[in-house]
């Protein structure tokens, strides 16, 4: 015992090497695999208000550029007002009151961190669960997508960017409807690809890519990007597309948080009807 | 010796929020990344004992984690780069030792000492750090680059900052 003692203290700078490497990698590997909230983000308190702080006069180089945007996007709201409400018509019978149910809510948010230029990218949010944010809530701004909501604390939430390896969105190409996966290559922050687009589907430069009605988080007709240009690689049967995205994620600074009201009770059905089919 | 530790904390507290609040921001490409923070590791004096070097080291890549958002892979490599300390020092000893009075910085042992003394630490943490955030070696070679490339870019702002702190005494 004593030896082991003495040799552990001899060799102590080893050890305390490979202990807090170890620790490290079990905060990497930890961070990867779980989408669980760990302490070491910048939705913590002191980084989050640092960061908001020195976004807090970055935004003073914006204004007018966002005084535009937000212009615009008065003068589009303005003319689709039911933009969030799914038609509940029946046939068999119509009670006026129900005939517009809201689906949708949204969350206007202020982006207080941002980064393009890693492989995987993250932005945090100036709103947490006190103001309503969960986890896997879609993140959208006038322009297009942005990511998914990964963790949230009371006042903050990070995002997982569309510039992340693990962010899959379900689009579809506007014209036909065909839909597919799509995803981020790492190269450039302005391009994304699109895949599982069949070959027999005609395609031209410039068609617009909105995000599908499947998936849980975005409303349908998003808009997504246009495609920049295509190729079917060899033994493959589908296209892979290259899509030049519509937002810009280097100018990000007000974005929606978008809530699906029937998400849980949509997820509910779907799991009773894996479970009892198996 | 106080003033030691006194000057290491500021130096601490001055690197982060440089590479936070305006490195951070200042986007060169995907494949440029420069991590000034390293400095810090590197200015460290001679005679820090090794347990507070890992330590210390440690505490920097958490910091920096936080606000990169990358739980853990700063802090992986910044420790594998303290742990690499001595052995480098070791290789460019002079021939009797370091002085007792001496810091590693350019101003007392001179600029080619000071480049391959901190190039080598630089290279070795950034090679760490992009091949944890990869996670696998598929895109090997465009990782190499960027280890390439942000070291460059590194090792640029670090020699800088020594014409700027530490004039060479006439």
């Amino acid at each position: 015992m004593r030896n082991l003692i003495l040799f552990i203290w001899k060799y102590y700078f080893y050890f305390t090497f490979l202990l807090l490497e170890i620790f490290c990698f079990y905060l990497v590997i930890n961070n990867n695999y779980y989408q669980r909230a760990s302490f070491i983000n910048s939705s913590n308190t002191v980084a989050a208000n640092i960061l908001r702080i020195s976004k807090n006069i970055k935004d003073y180089f914006y204004l007018k550029e966002q005084n535009e945007i937000l212009a615009k996007e008065n003068a589009e709201l303005r003319t689709h007002s039911f933009i969030s409400f799914s038609k509940t018509v029946n046939d068999r019978f119509v009670v006026d009151d129900t005939v517009y149910r809201q689906k949708y809510t949204y969350t206007s948010c202020k982006v207080v961190n941002n980064s393009i230029n890693r492989r995987n990218n993250f932005i945090t949010l100036n709103k947490g669960y006190n103001h309503g944010i969960k986890h896997d809530m879609a993140v959208i701004t006038s322009t297009g997508v942005v990511g998914i909501v990964k963790d949230v604390s009371s006042n903050f939430c990070t995002v997982m960017s569309l510039l992340h390896s693990k962010t899959v969105i379900s689009s579809k190409i506007k014209a036909n409807g065909f839909f597919g996966p799509l995803t981020w290559d790492g190269e450039n922050s302005n391009y994304a690809t699109l895949n599982d687009i069949p070959t027999h589907v005609h395609l031209t430069k410039g068609d617009t890519v909105v995000t599908s009605a499947y998936s849980l988080s975005f409303p349908e007709n998003i808009m997504v990007g246009t495609v920049e240009s295509f190729e079917r690689k060899r033994d493959e049967f589908f296209y892979t597309v290259k899509i030049k995205l519509s937002t810009d994620f280097k100018k990000l600074s007000y974005v929606y948080v978008v809530n699906n009201i029937q998400k849980e009770e949509q997820k509910e059905l779907e799991k009773k009807a894996e479970s009892e089919n198996p | 010796m106080l003033n030691i530790i006194l000057k290491s904390i500021l130096r601490f507290v001055f690197l982060v929020l440089l590479q936070v609040l305006i490195i951070k921001n200042i986007e060169l490409g995907r494949f440029i990344n420069p991590f000034i923070y390293v400095l810090f590791i590197l200015m460290l004096p001679f005679e820090t004992p090794k347990g507070i070097l890992l330590l210390s080291s440690f505490l920097l890549g958490i910091t920096i984690d936080m606000f990169y958002d990358t739980s853990g892979m700063h802090a992986a490599a910044c420790v594998f780069m303290a742990f690499s300390r001595p052995a480098v020092l070791k290789l460019f000893s002079p021939r009797d030792g370091y002085e007792g009075e001496t810091k590693p910085t350019m101003e007392y042992l001179g600029a080619s000492w000071f480049i391959s003394y901190s190039s080598i630490l630089i290279l070795l943490h950034h090679f760490v750090l992009f091949f944890i955030e990869m996670f696998s070696f598929s895109e090997f070679f465009s990782t190499i680059f960027r280890v390439i490339v942000s070291s460059i870019f590194t090792l640029i702002l670090v020699v800088i900052s020594q014409y700027f702190f530490y004039r060479k005494k006439e």
